[in-house]
């Protein structure tokens, strides 16, 4: 049995190991490079000082679309596994009637279906754990930088780093091979599968892991940084818009209350106290600044305003420390979903009419 | 002798259909089996719950004394060369072979060399590149290398060319003279069985017309010429399978084991193909008992 598995299986497996190892010899070319212009460029630099954070950001922001588009290899990957491995395993069997030639060998159904799963089921977790650690460690110094503008708790690089994306791929794999056990037919069972797996990725980190630990939630004080912009609709007062930005954290929900608990969109704060001046109304240009520039003294004097009224901003988010159990607690969750795909496909073929 | 297949009341229901119901019988060892019906009548479903492709709604079957598809030791007993004889396109000749030699303990190589030897085909030759002879030949030498006790073809030839057909019939009854094999096939043919078959299953509407050695049939079925008169005035022993009346004649198939005693009949033998004919014509008799021949030995 596994030499039959084996025989239909390997010229996808030989696809995968090619794309693999191309992957890593692109990777492992470019990699050194680019750990060495980081450190180098770190070494050039006062640690801590504003220069060296400069060059972070110059540094990830150049390399910016190399790093997406590496990102999105492992972020693809699973749907991949899934739609090309999982989908046809048994729906192509069924397609063309081959289930009841093998069936009818002197093997049972619950065996020929393990082995069937299991191999290309493992292959398919090695693949996404080899490519996600290669991914990882060539990313190593950009992760780094990029930390201020987009903290690995960030949705889209939680799920391209570390070991989630063998649970992904995992589930992937086993879904495929359910929809296609239950809709019969190889390309139907395709679009359904990735239909599936897409409402999945996206429900994971809307619904789910906001939740797997308990969100951390702060009522701090507003500061200058915060403040994101500041219109003048009457002459006599102005609004504040506030908004933190995240850095080191997952921000989940953010908003603006005022003394007495209440959610605020806008801070009203009279023209006597808070004068935007100079004409610049908008003190950072970016959402994210490039670096902390110093308040104008009437911004200083709006924020003064702010906390004298009590206006707080409230918080809630998961910090970036919390990457690592994240990991292994979402990796948990897609193992158990693939466990129970996997007991459904094997209750199918107990029962399953021809 | 034990029997290869014995039900009890077996039916299979998809959705609220009966394919197949109520259906009682037991064929004995040894015998080359034909199981004629017309499309649709219940003969895949009867033969995919022999080999436990499916697994009956009501009542059981055993097959070589045990319950289809159980175990390991059970499948490896049973060869089944499917419906329209499929096979993995992307495979080669020589691939399957290994297939079957990996799957089945009881596997026969050489067999299985030699018959794709003097079948002339090339081992290295995908099997989605062969013809529909070509194809029903690898799943019949898959199916026989598996040297099992019993093997079951459904409509094997239904869509062969006459001599493709002929060469098929001519490597299974080859594997059945060579081996102790107890075979049950299928057709909507009924000349593809009567060279072939030394015992019969009719269905016919999912449910069993009549099953019997082919000799005994033959022995106890007369088909009676004679005046326009209605059937049911015959002997009470006398059970007629079809009747066809002119003006003045009347043409019945009957089936008794007492002598035909009335001369105003002309009693002349029936072929298998008007026994089988005449039992797949006419829909069973509501309240009559079924017509199932007791094996006497």
């Amino acid at each position: 049995m596994i030499w039959l598995t084996w025989r239909q299986f390997r010229v996808s497996a030989a696809v995968a190991f090619a794309a693999l190892a191309a992957l890593a010899v692109v990777l492992g070319l470019t990699g050194p490079g680019l750990a060495d212009e980081y450190s180098a460029g770190l070494a050039a630099c006062v640690a801590g000082s504003r220069d060296c954070v400069e060059f972070g950001q110059l540094f990830f922001r150049t390399k910016q679309d190399v790093f997406l588009v590496v990102s999105l290899i492992v972020l693809v990957l699973p749907a991949l596994i899934g739609l090309f491995w999982g989908a046809p395993l048994i729906a192509r069997e069924l397609e063309g009637g081959t289930h009841r030639l093998v069936w009818n060998q002197s093997v049972t159904r619950t065996r020929w279906l393990t082995v069937k799963l299991a191999l290309p089921g493992l292959a398919a977790m090695a693949v996404a754990g080899v490519s996600a650690l290669l991914v990882t460690l060539w990313a190593g110094p950009l992760d780094e930088a990029a930390a201020q503008d987009v903290p690995r708790m960030t949705p889209l690089l939680f799920a391209a780093r570390g070991v989630v994306p063998i649970g992904y791929a995992a589930f992937a794999f086993a879904l495929g091979v359910a929809t296609g056990m239950v809709v019969r037919r190889t390309l139907p069972a395709m679009a359904v599968t990735l239909a599936l797996f897409t409402a999945v990725q996206v429900a994971m980190p809307l619904l789910v892991r906001p939740h797997l630990l308990p969100p951390v939630r702060t009522l701090s004080e507003i500061t200058a940084l915060d403040v994101e912009g500041i219109g003048t609709p009457e002459d006599r007062s102005v609004l504040v818009r506030v908004q933190v930005s995240g850095t080191d954290r997952w921000i989940l929900s953010s908003r603006t209350v005022d003394a007495s608990g209440h959610t605020v969109e806008l801070v009203p704060l009279p023209t006597s106290v808070c004068a935007p001046g100079g004409g610049d109304d908008r003190p950072p240009p970016d959402a994210a600044p490039p670096r902390p520039r110093p308040a104008p003294s009437w911004l200083s004097a709006c924020v003064a305003e702010m906390k004298r009224l009590g206006y707080r901003q409230e918080v809630t988010y998961q910090p970036d420390s919390r990457f690592w159990p994240f990991q292994w607690l979402e990796t948990g969750v897609y193992a158990l979903l693939t466990l129970g795909v996997t007991a459904l496909c094997f209750r199918w073929i107990r029962r399953r009419p021809s | 002798m034990t029997a290869v297949v014995a039900a009890q009341g077996l039916g299979k229901k998809y959705g609220r259909r009966w394919a197949l119901s109520d259906l009682t019988l037991e064929v004995p060892a040894g015998r080359v089996v034909g199981l004629v019906g017309p499309n649709g009548a219940g003969k895949t479903t009867l033969l995919s719950l022999a080999c436990g492709q499916i697994a009956p709604t009501s009542g059981t079957i055993t097959v070589l004394g045990g319950t289809p598809a159980a175990g390991p030791a059970q499948l490896a007993k049973v060869g089944y060369v499917a419906q329209d004889t499929p096979l993995y396109p992307g495979l080669s000749i020589a691939d399957h072979l290994r297939l079957g030699a990996r799957l089945n303990p009881t596997w026969d190589h050489e067999l299985a060399r030699r018959r794709v030897e003097r079948l002339g085909l090339d081992p290295a030759r995908r099997a989605g590149r062969l013809s529909g002879g070509q194809r029903a030949q690898l799943a019949l030498t898959l199916g026989i290398a598996k040297r099992p006790e019993l093997l079951i073809l459904d409509e094997p030839v239904s869509a062969l060319d006459p001599l493709a057909r002929r060469e098929f019939m001519r490597g299974l009854m080859e594997a059945v003279a060579d081996q102790e094999l107890s075979v049950v096939f299928s057709s909507h043919l009924v000349s593809d069985l009567e060279r072939t078959c030394d015992h019969l299953i009719v269905l016919a509407g999912s449910r069993l017309r009549i099953s019997g050695d082919a000799e005994e049939l033959l022995a106890t079925h007369h088909r009676l010429t004679g005046p326009r008169r209605d059937p049911g005035r015959l002997p009470a022993d006398q059970h007629v399978v079809s009747a066809s009346h002119t003006d003045r004649q009347s043409t019945l198939i009957v089936r008794t084991t007492a002598p035909i005693l009335d001369p105003a009949w002309t009693v002349s033998q029936v072929s298998l193909e008007d026994l089988v004919l005449a039992y797949m014509d006419t829909p069973p008799p509501a309240a009559a008992p079924r017509p199932v021949l007791e094996i006497q030995r």
